[in-house]
């Protein structure tokens, strides 16, 4: 829709670069998809990120490097090496977006973190491949956060006055793990309502469940092996109280934790098992 | 910098934050349509670079040095894209607001795309009318659409004639035009749901740059009158004022800003201030009919409201028999209480309209509107006009369902237009058409059946409380509707029904397909269902036993005689021909895992007309090319009126639907008209051009025969010609010979909704429902319905799969929460979810053999009906997959899992 009270628009490198203070009412634009789809009253400038022209998508031992400009479309196109054996998550969630692949055209990862819904794919991506987020303020110091405690709530971060999103880095040792997927939405293909994930190399080594989409936030439960059954219910209890389980209307919050507790079993059970 | 849009280069500039899609229709690419700005809906989709992408997401100043491809540019070298020529040859849209973006979405997917994961693909599109089988069929590369044969055009699937203007975006709606000087207007919305106005402080506003007006409730007609939509305006009460100083629900419009662009008139809304006081509210209709609950309208407003200190608009008390007796002597009694929520139409076009004053000083209004005559009615009313100088009309719209049988903008557009004497325009946003129009009514119903151990009914009895919300805009015709062909179906001897419909500080109610109906056959079809299992008989033998069969007096509110009647009778045929496609199976099983399969039925029987007045008036004229055209004042929303007037008119005259033309829903240019609502559209309308079509060949045989001088009985039409004994006729010749001899081959019928069929529905569901999640899958879905002859059986499929569509998403998960101060949480498509492709089931459809003593050809309307059986279908299947009665609509998992996983989820981890 139109923001009817932008009164200008301009590269945020080109900004960066005549010096521009940040103001009231300013506003860093990725893809635009979300900003575009709300109405915006409280804004009166927008500081286009693509100005930056940063390269989406960066392969090398480290692991992959996703600038906060990449498309969904180009994540979405790329084809992880085989020994990255939790890429299938990649495609996972992207394909979590209740979003249309014309968004995917669009959209950021960046700007699907920073919106920091507690249904926002990218988040669930990024948390649950153990991403490091580099975030850059206005002085263009950069400082490092994990992706499990970017996001502080409901459309909620740490993110400060001016401070971006610059790169999603996800470790290749994550991204080397087995991995194991869960979804549930309460249409055909629509916004999540529990998202989970659980990694770990082999039963006897590290488990990682990252439950999403269900919680406000993510919430990351690590165990030194593939737990029992009934230890992981107990941790998953003590995590996530009650009352701690989103509500909105894509699920109630007894649902949301009866299929995060019975989607937590069946990665669980599947990563007990070993690979064949 | 320039922009690039189909090959041509524009030189204008956006606005800052402007989006693409309003800078293209700013340049005139009216083809980009609005259904939500917000990127849920798909109709704005356009390509860049031969991306497709919602071009209401996207900044316009980025498609600077890029191409951009809308619906207008797809055609190359004049010759149109396949999958334009698909979308005409499967008529993959009724209303056709969808059909660009639709379009434009299809045309960019590959064969595997196509083949393999359609429903992924087609997820960013929505379509409210077609329950997206034609769409299917589109992109498949179906041909549904059959050759036209003079004569025989009714009973084949004609295409629709705005065909090629739909599938290019040349096809004009509402606000698809430009106008010198155009201001916006934009409301100010109440934040409370109850709460008289204090004071107004326009200052501010008048202030910003560009506004030119601020109106408030001193500056409108202190006139009630009532937004909705009937000839007799005395059945809705008269409780509403254009703006008042009254607050009834949040949402409510207060404060009117008239600006240069939407821009100023928003940057005026923001600057208008109002000081309210609160006042309490209510929101349950229960405990609105309680002593001491807040008053919604004082005692005085309209002495049509009956019980004021009580919020009952209205209460209707009848039965026949007595039904008392009927349960004391039943073997088997059912009780039960079945709940109905709210439900959106979701119609792609929201309100909208545009007003000005012409040189002759008649108002002129363009609008999106089931009903221009009364539109106009209703506004020579509210500014004291004669009829003589206002002007209604509507182009093509982009959905209805009802929602537009109402007046929910002209009246303010009117207003502006008149006191400023410039063109006016006021689109409601996706966001108003949640918080401020309306909504199917939300209704409480119990039921009491009473039985013989052989299935005979002895006694029916129901209470409903109807929610009309804080305006009572089709409350009691509503209700009046939801005591009638529910219960009247059954032959029973003994039924009481106690009806309520009551004020609360809610958004309001209206009309919506079904019309009151579709709630109370939940409930009764819900009802039947489990009396058979408390009697332990198959739910079509208990319904065979008692609905009603021809020589039936179909009675629910008392025995007074009616101008009802079973004009043709297909009931049986539905019931049989359901039955035997559930028992054949659509060889559909449920996927592997934990599934719990049933299998679900629902009867339901509607009035083929309203008891109120309803009336059409169709003129038929022989042009000078030897074609015809045909003037009606009904509206073409996405009904598909349009194809079958045509064909009813090629039927009656012998010739083909291409040479037909038709002037339609314009005050100035066509014979009155009602309104196209409550299923008109085939039965009275398409009665008016019958009749007149009947009346103009006896008219041009007459005149032919004397032309030739050959005796009448000699003479036959010949499509573009007529056979007088040995000698042919061209229309061209004959029309010239009546130009010189004075003669007029042209004239008008009116048809009246009276005396009314009745039209029958049968749904039937095979479902799977996964024991721990509680979502639930369509496994076959089958409906037979009797719509009497059947005029274009492309279209009535297109009609009844809507229907199923529409009835699914309400009963599965369409929901509008309200929080605890009576506001809307999720009005936006993301929020309230209608179906999309991958929703839908494909619905197997049957029509019974059937002919109708009434209607025009044989045929009965089937604009509604097809809704009502659905949700109780459901809900039975529900309950024989699970074995637990789930009586309060919608069943969304995360609303009815825990009982069925505490009853079946006994081995399953979690």
């Amino acid at each position: 829709m139109n923001l009817n009270t932008i009164e200008d628009v301009r590269g945020a490198r080109a900004a960066e670069r005549a010096g521009f203070l940040w103001q009231e009412g300013d506003s860093w634009l990725a893809g635009g998809t979300w900003l575009y789809s709300e109405p915006q009253p409280h804004l009166r400038r927008l500081l286009d990120l693509r100005d930056f022209g940063w390269t989406p998508l960066e392969v090398d031992d480290a692991g992959l490097r996703i600038a906060a400009t990449c498309l969904i479309a180009e994540l979405y196109a790329f084809s992880p090496p085989p020994e990255w054996r939790a890429g299938s998550i990649i495609d996972e969630c992207c394909r979590a977006f209740l979003a249309s692949f014309k968004i995917w055209n669009t959209a950021t990862v960046g700007g699907n973190i920073c919106m920091s819904l507690p249904a926002s794919p990218m988040v669930s991506l990024a948390a649950s491949l153990e991403a490091v987020l580099t975030l850059r303020a206005l002085d263009g110091s950069e400082r490092a956060i994990a992706a499990i405690d970017f996001v502080t709530g409901n459309h909620q971060n740490v993110l400060q006055p001016g401070e971006l999103l610059r790169a999603i880095a996800l470790p290749a040792a994550a991204l080397r793990k087995r991995a194991a997927f869960r979804r549930s939405t309460l249409t055909h293909m629509g916004r999540s309502t529990a998202l989970l994930v659980g990694t770990a190399d082999a039963p006897d080594e590290t488990f990682t469940l990252t439950i999403s989409a269900a919680t406000p936030r993510p919430v990351q439960l690590v165990f030194p092996r593939v737990p029992d059954a009934a230890s992981l219910r107990e941790r998953l209890h003590e995590a996530i109280p009650d009352d701690a389980w989103f509500d909105d209307v894509h699920g109630a919050p007894a649902y949301r934790k009866h299929m995060s507790h019975y989607f937590a079993e069946q990665i669980r059970a599947e990563l007990a098992t070993p690979s064949v | 910098m320039s922009y690039h849009v189909n090959g041509k280069t524009f030189s204008e500039e956006p606005d800052a934050g402007q989006c693409l899609r309003t800078f293209l229709r700013d340049l005139g690419w009216f083809g980009v349509k609005k259904g939500c700005d917000q990127g849920d809906c798909g109709a704005c989709t356009v390509w860049l670079d031969g991306k497709p992408v919602h071009s209401c997401l996207i900044p316009a100043y980025r498609a600077q040095g890029v191409a951009v491809t809308t619906i207008e540019g797809l055609a190359t070298n004049g010759e149109l894209h396949p999958m334009q020529h698909q979308f005409m040859n499967a008529q993959g849209f009724q209303c056709g607001f969808c059909t660009a973006g639709m379009i434009m979405t299809a045309s960019t997917l590959s064969t595997d795309d196509i083949n393999t994961d359609l429903a992924r693909h087609l997820k960013g599109n929505l379509c409210r009318c077609t329950g997206y089988h034609a769409i299917e069929d589109a992109i498949h590369g179906v041909q549904t659409v059959e050759v036209d044969r003079p004569g025989s055009s009714a009973g084949t699937g004609v295409g629709a004639p705005a065909a090629p203007l739909v599938v290019t975006g040349q096809a004009r709606y509402t606000l698809d035009t430009k106008m010198e000087g155009m201001l916006y207007l934009k409301v100010v919305r109440s934040p409370h749901a109850h709460a008289n106005v204090v004071s107004i402080d326009k200052t501010a506003a008048l202030a910003v740059p560009g506004v030119h007006r601020v109106y408030t409730w001193e500056d409108v007609p202190r006139r009630l009158y009532t937004t909705s939509i009937h000839e007799d305006f005395r059945v809705d009460p008269n409780d509403t004022y254009m703006l008042d100083n009254v607050a009834r629900f949040v949402g409510q419009r207060m404060v009117a800003v008239l600006a240069e662009s939407e821009a100023a008139a928003e940057a005026g809304c923001r600057a208008v201030t109002i000081e309210y006081e609160v006042l309490p509210a209510v929101f349950d209709p229960e405990e609105a009919m309680r002593s001491g609950s807040p008053m919604v309208h004082e005692r005085g407003v309209d002495d049509f409201i009956r019980h004021p200190e009580h919020n009952v608009l209205i209460d209707i008390h009848g039965g026949i028999g007595d039904v008392e007796a009927g349960f004391a002597e039943a073997d088997v009694l059912h009780e039960g209480t079945y709940s109905t929520h709210r439900g959106q139409h979701a119609h792609l076009e929201t309100h909208c309209s545009i007003g000005w004053v012409d040189e002759d000083g008649r108002l002129n209004l363009r609008t999106s509107s089931q009903s221009p005559f009364i539109a106009r009615d209703k506004i020579c009313y509210l500014f004291g006009l004669g009829l003589q100088n206002v002007r209604v009309f509507c182009e093509r719209m982009g959905g209805g369902f009802g929602g537009k049988q109402e007046v929910l903008t002209e009246d303010l557009v009117a207003l502006a237009a008149l006191d400023t004497g410039k063109p006016v325009q006021w689109e409601f946003t996706r966001e108003e058409q949640f918080i401020g129009s309306t909504y199917r009514h939300p209704m409480r119903i119990e039921v009491k059946l009473g039985a013989k151990r052989d299935g005979t009914l002895t006694g029916m009895k129901l209470r409903i409380v109807s929610n009309t919300g804080a305006y009572g805009n089709h409350g009691g015709e509503t209700l009046y509707h939801a005591c009638s062909e529910s219960v009247a179906l059954y032959r029973c001897p003994n039924k009481k029904i106690d009806a309520f419909a009551v004020y609360t500080n809610t958004v309001p109610s209206g009309a919506i397909r079904g019309y009151g109906l579709t709630q109370t056959v939940y409930a009764v079809e819900c009802a039947m269902d489990e009396l058979a299992r408390a009697l332990e008989m198959d739910p079509f033998d208990l319904r065979q036993k008692n609905v009603v069969v021809p020589g039936d007096a179909m009675l629910s509110l008392g025995a007074e005689v009616s101008d009802a009647e079973i004009g043709s009778y297909g009931l049986d045929q539905c019931m049989t021909l359901v039955k035997d496609a559930l028992a054949r199976g659509n060889g559909v099983s449920a996927p592997d895992g934990d599934w719990l399969v049933g299998q679900g039925i629902a009867y339901a029987m509607h009035d083929t007309a309203p008891p109120t007045e309803h009336r059409s008036t169709a003129a038929i004229q022989l042009l000078e090319n030897g074609n015809y055209e045909l003037a009606i004042g009904t509206s073409e929303f996405g009904n598909g009126t349009t194809t079958q007037h045509i064909q009813i008119v090629a039927t009656t005259l012998g010739t083909t639907a291409s040479r037909v033309q038709i002037v339609q829903s314009d005050t100035d240019r066509t014979g009155f008209d009602t309104g196209a609502f409550a299923s008109t559209g085939t039965f009275v309308a398409g009665k008016a051009v019958w009749i007149a079509a009947q009346a103009l060949r006896d008219r041009i045989l007459d005149f032919a025969a004397s032309h030739v001088g050959v005796p009448c009985d000699l003479c036959r039409m010949d499509n573009d010609g007529v056979i007088c004994g040995e000698v042919r006729v061209p229309l061209v010749d004959l029309y010239q010979a009546a130009e010189e001899s004075g003669h007029q081959l042209g004239l008008s019928r009116k048809a009246y909704g009276s005396p009314r069929s009745v039209a029958f529905n049968v749904h039937g569901l095979r479902i799977a429902v996964h024991r721990v999640s509680g979502e639930i899958l369509i496994l076959q879905s089958v409906h037979a319905a009797d719509a009497g002859a059947v005029i274009n059986p492309m279209q009535l499929n297109g009609q009844v799969e809507g229907a199923v569509a529409q009835g699914l998403g309400w009963a599965l998960y369409e929901r509008i929460v309200l929080d605890d101060d009576g506001k809307i949480v999720n009005p936006q498509f993301r929020n309230y979810r209608i179906p999309a492709y991958a929703d839908i089931p494909r619905t197997e459809i049957f029509y019974a053999d059937s002919h109708d003593s009434i209607g025009p050809l044989g045929a009965k309307g089937m604009g509604e009906c097809p809704i009502n059986p659905v949700a109780p279908a459901l809900a039975n299947a529900l309950h024989d997959a699970t074995g637990i009665r789930f009586r309060d609509l919608p069943f969304r998992p995360d609303l009815i899992y825990a009982p069925i996983f505490e009853k079946h989820g006994a081995g399953v981890a979690s």
